[in-house]
């Protein structure tokens, strides 16, 4: 049988549906986003354009923003797989004619979609405001080098990879509250390694960027076989191998 | 009228009796995957063949030595049985003997550890699971709905899954089957236990099953939801549905299943209630008299038909091998012994009585 776009529409559509009717799931999209642009927008426009550390300053503004793709993701995802699990949602799915892939793809698909939209309107709301209300100099700052390529790299694929440690975290855990523990600490790796180069610990280029950036893309696509290998739908339904 | 059998011949010595018992020894009660032709002509084997509409060509479900273990733990084993096409098939059993997870096996959630099976024309295999799965429908114990979801759109998301085309065509008639269309529109979460569990009946409709597995359909429902989906299985019991039904519940196996199989880890018998309770229990008479009998022994050894008694405190119980003879010949007797008589009338066992002896039997054997 072979992969079924059909299918992962009707998991998607249901998963956005789900989330839309979920006050807890709107509240966490909607908070997480106010929380980490808020902070940045504030210090940015308060900066002082001559300061030596403005670069820095910058850098660990837009770090704020990073971590939305991040976070936001890794919940949903979390619960994904075990909180289905537990609400007794998956098993009447796993009768059906599903296939692990496309049950795998909808699931990151609904976190990526609100993830990425959200991400970048926050993003995009950042920069309106930056221009209208910070120092010229600031806003030179902010365009020049890699800053915004990062961003607009990043997002995607820290939450790609956000998303698939999530899922992978929920296919094998018993319970939601640690698989979301675990889930959000696994997300963090990646963005060490971003606030580096933000920070200019390693001091960033494009080359560096698109490298990283590479990377990550192909861990991201080899983690979708990885955690479709991991779902067994025997173990799924009885909690433990078979 | 006792609601169990008697006790045991053996059990019971301070009883008078003369008879074996109102039981058939349990030896004699065998279970059989062959078919009803094979079984015929064994004294005490019971067909494990499928009921009406089915046939070793055409059965709906083919089981041949099953099982699954956990490491070392035994889920079911050796599990034989066969479904015919239109049968209401229970699978009855306490809590762990295996049912769900046969049901789970047979519905390719769980792979077998040994044995074969043959659903809906198709072989148990791991190859097969989706076309296996394209034709069976399962109603888990769980109805298992998004409850932030209304009821159409649970199962609008179930259609797609199936990939069914004329989605609100078949949405409407699943609905009209369980009654439901006027509640189409609510969340599954403001539902009732017993609407939730209507809902799910029509989920496992959508795709027009060859066999639909019910796990436990009316598990902790009240007498009236209750009531409802039995008379939803009846209907669809009536549109020549094939249906393998796991319950606790006895009465409603006797009610709604054309045969039964009793599992606790193996199988212990399958057959139709009927049948079941003629393979464990002896016909026998109640008898209830305003006095006891000065000599009982001498009255029911003088009536033709009657092969052994036992007194129980109310009345007495008689072991005969055909009611219609022994019933007339014995009223004469105690009417002209001068006994007044209150009733005389044939024990009926239920298929409780049966399920209860059974799973005696095993935890008798598990303390030997």
């Amino acid at each position: 049988m072979s992969f079924s776009w059909t299918r992962v529409g009707a998991i998607l559509h249901k998963e956005l549906r789900d989330y839309r009717r979920n006050r807890f799931v709107i509240g966490t999209m909607a908070a997480v986003p106010v929380l980490f642009i808020t902070l940045p927008t504030i210090q940015l426009i308060a900066a002082n354009a001559t300061g030596k550390n403005l670069s820095v300053r910058i850098g660990l503004s837009l770090l704020y923003m990073l971590v939305i793709p991040v976070t936001m993701p890794s919940v949903v995802c979390a619960y994904s797989v075990v909180g289905e699990r537990e609400q007794g949602t998956l098993e009447p799915v796993l009768t059906t004619l599903i296939r692990r892939e496309e049950f795998l793809i909808a699931k990151a698909l609904a976190a990526f979609v609100p993830t990425l939209v959200i991400a970048y309107a926050v993003f995009g709301i950042f920069l309106a405001v930056a221009a209208l209300f910070a120092h010229p100099v600031i806003v030179s700052a902010i365009y020049a080098g890699p800053h915004v390529l990062v961003q607009l790299l990043f997002t995607p694929l820290l939450a790609g990879w956000a998303i698939w440690v999530g899922i992978a975290v929920s296919t094998r855990s018993t319970d939601v509250r640690v698989a979301q523990q675990l889930s959000v600490l696994g997300s963090i790796p990646p963005l060490i390694i971003v606030a580096l180069m933000s920070l200019n610990v390693i001091t960033e280029s494009i080359a560096l960027a698109i490298g990283l950036a590479t990377a990550l893309l192909a861990f991201d696509l080899l983690a979708w076989r990885v955690v479709a290998g991991m779902f067994d739908r025997e173990r799924l339904v009885i909690g433990r191998p078979g | 009228m006792a609601r169990r059998a008697p006790s045991r011949p053996g059990h019971d010595e301070a009883r008078p009796s003369r008879s074996a018992g109102a039981f058939r020894q349990p030896c004699q009660v065998r279970v059989t995957s062959q078919p009803a032709t094979h079984a015929a002509g064994g004294a005490g084997l019971i067909s494990a063949a499928p009921g009406p509409g089915g046939s070793k060509d055409g059965s709906a479900l083919v089981v041949e030595h099953l099982a699954k273990r956990f490491g070392d733990r035994v889920a079911f084993d050796d599990v034989s049985f066969e479904v015919g096409y239109g049968e209401v098939f229970g699978f009855l059993g306490p809590n762990g003997a295996g049912k769900t997870t046969t049901v789970r096996t047979l519905g390719t959630l769980i792979a077998p550890s040994s044995g074969w099976a043959i659903v809906a024309g198709i072989p148990l295999g791991a190859k097969n699971g989706s076309a296996i799965r394209s034709r069976i429908s399962m109603m888990p114990e769980s109805p298992g709905l998004y409850l932030r979801l209304t009821v159409t759109e649970n199962l609008q998301c179930f259609a797609g899954l199936y990939e069914l085309g004329d989605v609100r065509g078949r949405i409407e008639r699943a609905l009209g089957a369980v009654n439901l269309e006027d509640r189409a529109r609510d969340l599954c979460g403001s539902l009732s236990k017993g609407l939730r569990q209507r809902v799910a009946l029509a989920r496992a409709l959508l795709s027009d099953p060859a066999v639909l597995f019910l796990d436990e359909p009316t598990s902790g429902l009240d007498p009236v939801a209750t009531r409802e989906v039995h008379e939803l299985i009846a209907s669809l019991r009536e549109r020549g549905v094939t249906i393998f039904l796991t319950t606790h519940r006895l009465e409603e196996a006797e009610r709604l299943c054309d045969r039964v199989a009793i599992l606790n880890t193996t199988l212990r018998m399958i057959g139709r209630p009927g049948e079941l309770r003629e393979q464990l229990f002896r016909r026998s008479l109640d008898v209830r008299l305003r006095a006891p009998l000065d000599d009982p022994e001498a009255m029911f050894g003088a009536v033709p038909g009657i092969e052994g008694w036992e007194r129980t405190p109310s009345s007495y119980t008689l072991t005969v091998s055909d009611p219609d003879l022994a019933a007339p010949a014995l009223t004469r007797a105690l009417v002209a012994a001068g006994a007044d008589i209150l009733s005389i009338a044939e024990s009926r066992h239920s298929l409780e009585d049966v399920y209860l002896e059974l799973i005696d039997e095993d935890v008798e054997a598990r303390a030997r």
